[in-house]
């Protein structure tokens, strides 16, 4: 095949004047807010959850009269689950949408990948549930509404040692989370400081659907309890493989356990484990009961899982800064984030830190009788 | 020791249920020579099918019983030897005498396209579903060992389903057929041999132990979502290779190695984090030194 | 009209010079202007060029040389975390005026190392063919990912954050150049037949004189090579590397461009490189519906244009050789 290089030359330089083209900016009578979520791929469950919620709140927000007079208009983009996709999909959003903040994602090795964007383009982003602490780390404009692994972690050994009165625990860590990770290692570290000690470490990949030959060993370490950080997909088969296997110590995990799925699978094998998450819905305020409603009436019954109640947040969280800042300009909105002392949200009444990371109560919830029981509340 | 048995009894019924899968590979693979890779999402087909008609007879049938689970289990086979035989109709058929190639990626393409059409909220949503207990289960104790007799069950179904697949292949005149197609297709067709039934006919069954073996793996993980089938589809693909690809007991077998492999190395502490790399290092040391799989038979290029 | 891309070996060295030529030009004057582009576009087109790179690296594993590899993703993980790894660890040290001879140093360890590893994947290759050599490659570049995964000093599971931002259009598409143009001289040049004699009829090829094994290690360990040079441009522009990002889809996405291109042919397969690296973005308005769409349109491709959407007609031979 013969091609002439003129014309690719041609063709090329064709292409790069599109290159130029501007993107528009956000001006106008709506604030335009960017999204981004694994909407599909492996980890769509849970960037579904955390988009209904987000969607929820600016329909909400909407409703109220908007912000300054404006309504709010909310721009999503799937991230496929995909490493490499979340770059390109926050580079839309600021340069070729021209949002003024976005919101986003729920793992944290995503959210890493659109923190320097975001950072460099001086727009300020609220990540719904990474926990991972470097997240924020990234620069001034990054924020984050859920707590981060070194409290949870921390919160979950006093919880065994107080509470469990366990001396022996096995870890079982999904070795492709980061937050898995995160959590274990600050678990590991707190219970060992409070002079546990730990038994057994082993580690299972997210998606996995046999657990047994890790469990089998995990009950042969015959531990006091078994600390399993992981999503509530995974947790609900572990619980049942634990409990045909004959170990019937508690399991306990962190707030990836909360949702309403881990009893629909888990059924009775889920019974009398224990996670800490951001609220109970037993012993719960006005404003969850109300969120909790909501979210049933639009989503056709649906029972909002911890993702969902952060996506709701973080939109709740943007609004409150953006009015407060009476500006949606990067800076000022920055600041105004950033100078966050109390804000009531679904998950707790929060605070900004110097780190940009919410700080928040835990609430630590049992499994019984196919619900969520409210155990303890641990304070920052 | 009671640790090693009870491991081994893990390990066998993870591994049944990768051989239940490698023989669908490895039956399409032995007659059309192409890895079809839309078998793993069949699989989460036949799970999902298996989710909607159990309440539906519910009414009918009680469930969970024998009756109902072997009803549910025929339905959704059925149901998903249709779609089986629908792709090879509409998606390989066309290729048939394209190179091997291009029907692999169209062989993604269609995977890919069950996949997110799967996942969209219109059809079953991204979500994890729970899966209706279709059998009533109980746990043998045999001193301090546990058996669930859901595993046996796999176990059991497996071994059935490979003496009956062998029994079709090679004595009757269906799997004659089949094998003829398999050695040559032009001199099948001079034979006398209806390729175009033949070949529906495998991906028909194909598509139905797929769907077994999707029933079986929600019963022992019963939680199901669109992308269940493609992490055992490729321990199931690694398992048909293992074992020679084409070659019905290599499956198995390969099938059964790769669960125990994966089982025991699980359950060690520090190399568990390694369990996904070691199935795949194991099988490369494996096809070093025998390059056509453990039962394959090697082929010697002719000039 | 003497051209590149002309199967006469004689003309097409001087052809293959001016693409050279011409496309590092174009780098020089594209990277003088890239601050006026938008961020967006500028982002899909760097993404453009280093899937260029990526699957005409391929092209020659798989393409030229006929073997099947789907492992690609796990060389580029290798050239990815290592070029990264070196920059960060060096950059703090480098001032500024030597940034570049650092990156450049960082691509180029990037793809030593990836290359070092296309040997031991091309050695199995000796004795596997087809689906067992393709499983073999797929198991090498998940058995990268899960190493990758628990090697703490790269970030584990978390991933490497805080990669300085190196990679512009300039040094992806000046890097695009070299690649095609390495590729296409090897495959053009007396000794670079011997990938095609390989490709057509081994056993021929082997009773003429051309000892196969040496080719086929050749063409992973240059494949793997300028696909660990891509790894380390992306790992420059992405500024993240997390080890999910290089499993088997990857792998998978690189071969579609290569056969959609038309196996063994160059021009075809940076087109498709570029059309599939666009295509998703241009479906993003279909929101929910795009990889839906994406993956019927990867279907129809293969019933309407199974020999590479951008070739005229047929190869001489042996698009079936796998």
């Amino acid at each position: 095949m013969l091609i002439r290089w003129q014309y690719v030359a041609l063709l090329v330089g064709g292409g790069l004047l599109g290159l130029t083209g501007c993107g528009k900016s956000g001006g106008g009578d709506t604030i335009l807010v960017g999204e981004f979520a694994s909407l599909t791929g492996k980890e769509a469950t849970f960037g579904t959850s955390s988009h209904e919620g987000t969607l929820l709140a600016i329909e909400e927000l909407n409703a109220a009269g908007g912000v300054m007079g404006k309504k709010f208009e909310l721009k999503t983009e799937d991230d496929q689950s995909k490493a490499g996709e979340p770059a390109n999909v926050v580079n839309k959003l600021i340069s070729k949408d021209g949002v003024i903040a976005v919101l986003g994602e729920v793992a944290s090795s995503r959210s890493l990948e659109a923190a320097p964007i975001c950072q460099q383009n001086g727009i300020p982003m609220i990540s719904p549930a990474s926990t991972n602490p470097k997240v924020t780390e990234t620069g001034d404009y990054i924020f984050r509404v859920c707590f981060i692994d070194p409290f949870q972690g921390t919160v979950m050994a006093n919880f065994a040692t107080k509470t469990l009165k366990a001396t022996k625990v096995a870890v079982f860590t999904d070795v492709k989370s980061d937050y898995s990770k995160g959590l274990a290692k600050f678990f590991k570290e707190g219970f060992t400081k409070a002079g546990g000690q730990i038994v057994s470490e082993l580690d299972f990949n997210g998606g996995d659907k046999d657990f047994k030959g890790q469990l089998t060993a995990i009950k042969t370490a015959a531990p006091d309890a078994v600390f399993v950080p992981g999503y509530y997909t995974d947790v609900a088969l572990i619980c049942i493989q634990a409990k045909q296997l004959g170990l019937n110590v508690p399991l306990f995990g962190g707030d990836g356990w909360e949702s309403d799925t881990l009893v629909k699978i888990g059924g009775d094998a889920v019974e009398g484990h224990y996670f800490s998450t951001h609220y109970a819905s037993d012993a719960a305020s006005p404003k969850v009961t109300a969120f909790v409603e909501a979210y049933k009436k639009r989503y056709n019954g649906k029972v909002p899982d911890a993702m969902a109640a952060l996506g709701y947040d973080s939109a709740k969280f943007l609004a409150d800064g953006i009015s407060r800042a009476g500006s949606t300009d990067g800076a000022k909105l920055r600041d105004a984030l950033a100078a966050t002392k109390e804000f009531d949200a679904v998950t707790g009444k929060m605070a900004i830190n110097a780190q940009r990371d919410a700080v928040k109560a835990a609430v630590i919830l049992q499994v019984k009788g196919g619900a969520f029981k409210f155990v303890e509340t641990v304070a920052p | 020791m009671e640790w090693f048995f009870q491991q081994l009894i893990n390990g066998l019924a993870l591994g049944s249920i990768y051989a239940l899968i490698a023989l669908g590979y490895t039956m399409v693979y032995g007659v059309l020579r192409f890895i079809n890779f839309a078998h793993s999402d069949v699989l989460m087909l036949g799970a999902y099918a298996a989710f909607f008609i159990a309440p539906a007879i519910q009414p009918l049938v009680p469930l969970p019983s024998l009756t109902g689970a072997l009803l549910v289990t025929l339905f959704s086979a059925l149901i998903c030897a249709g779609i089986g035989i629908l792709i090879e109709f509409l998606a390989y058929r066309p290729l048939r005498t394209r190179p091997k190639l291009t029907v692999l990626i169209t062989a993604i393409g269609v995977s890919l396209f069950i996949e997110f059409t799967c996942q969209h909220k219109a059809v079953f949503g991204a979500d994890t579903k729970p899966f209706p207990t279709l059998l009533p289960s109980t746990d043998f104790h045999l001193g301090s060992l546990l058996v669930s007799s859901n595993d046996l069950v796999v176990m059991f179904v497996t071994v059935l389903l490979l003496v009956g697949l062998w029994f079709v292949v090679q004595k009757t005149k269906v799997g004659t057929a089949m094998r003829a197609v398999s050695f040559n297709q032009q001199a099948a067709a001079l034979m006398g041999v209806n390729i175009n039934r033949i070949i529906s006919f495998t991906f028909g069954l194909g598509s139905a132990l797929a769907a077994v073996a999707g029933i079986l793996y929600a019963m022992k993980a019963p939680g199901i979502e669109p992308l269940m089938g493609v992490q055992p589809g490729i321990r199931a693909f690694i398992a048909a290779v293992l074992g020679g690809i084409g070659n019905l007991p290599g499956a198995a077998l390969g099938g059964l190695l790769l669960g125990l492999l994966e089982t025991f190395v699980g359950g060690i502490s520090g190399l568990s984090s390694y369990r996904d790399g070691i199935a795949f290092a194991i099988l490369i040391l494996i096809l070093l030194f025998k390059p056509a799989g453990l039962l394959g038979k090697s082929s010697v290029e002719k000039v | 009209m003497p051209s590149l891309f002309n199967s006469q070996p004689s003309t097409a060295l001087g052809g293959a010079k001016r693409w050279l030529v011409a496309g590092i030009l174009l780098a020089v004057v594209v990277s003088l202007f890239s601050a006026q582009f938008n961020r967006y576009y500028l982002g899909i087109a760097i993404d453009c060029g280093i899937s260029i790179i990526l699957a005409v690296s391929l092209n020659l594993i798989n393409g030229h040389t006929g073997q099947f590899s789907l492992g690609h993703a796990g060389f580029m993980a290798v050239g990815g975390y290592s070029a990264a790894k070196l920059s960060l660890v060096c950059s703090p040290m480098v001032p500024d005026s030597l940034k570049p001879l650092l990156f450049l140093a960082a691509l180029v360890l990037g793809g030593c190392v990836a290359a070092l590893i296309g040997l031991g994947v091309g050695i199995p290759s000796l004795r596997l063919k087809g689906d067992y050599l393709a499983i073999v490659t797929l198991g090498f570049g998940e058995i990268i990912r899960v190493v990758v995964q628990n090697m703490d000093s790269v970030g584990a599971a978390s991933g490497l954050k805080g990669i300085p931002k190196y990679t512009t259009l300039g040094w992806t598409f000046a890097l695009a150049a070299i690649t095609i143009y390495v590729v296409a001289t090897l495959v053009n040049s007396t000794y670079g037949r011997g990938f095609i004699a390989v490709n057509d009829d081994e056993v021929a090829a082997s009773s003429m004189g051309i000892n196969p094994v040496r080719y086929k290690v050749t063409a992973f360990v240059i494949g793997a090579f300028f696909a660990g040079v891509a790894g380390g441009l992306y790992a420059h522009h992405k500024q993240f590397l997390s080890p999910t990002g290089f499993d088997f889809l990857k792998s998978i996405d690189i071969v579609v461009m290569v056969i959609l291109g038309g196996m063994g042919r160059t021009v075809g397969v940076i087109i498709a490189a570029i059309v599939l690296t666009l295509l998703p973005e241009v479906l993003r308005q279909f929101a929910d519906y795009r990889m839906i769409i994406y993956s019927l349109i990867i279907i129809g491709l293969m019933m309407a244009r199974p020999q590479g959407l951008f070739t005229t007609g047929w190869k001489k031979k042996g698009v079936a050789a796998v």
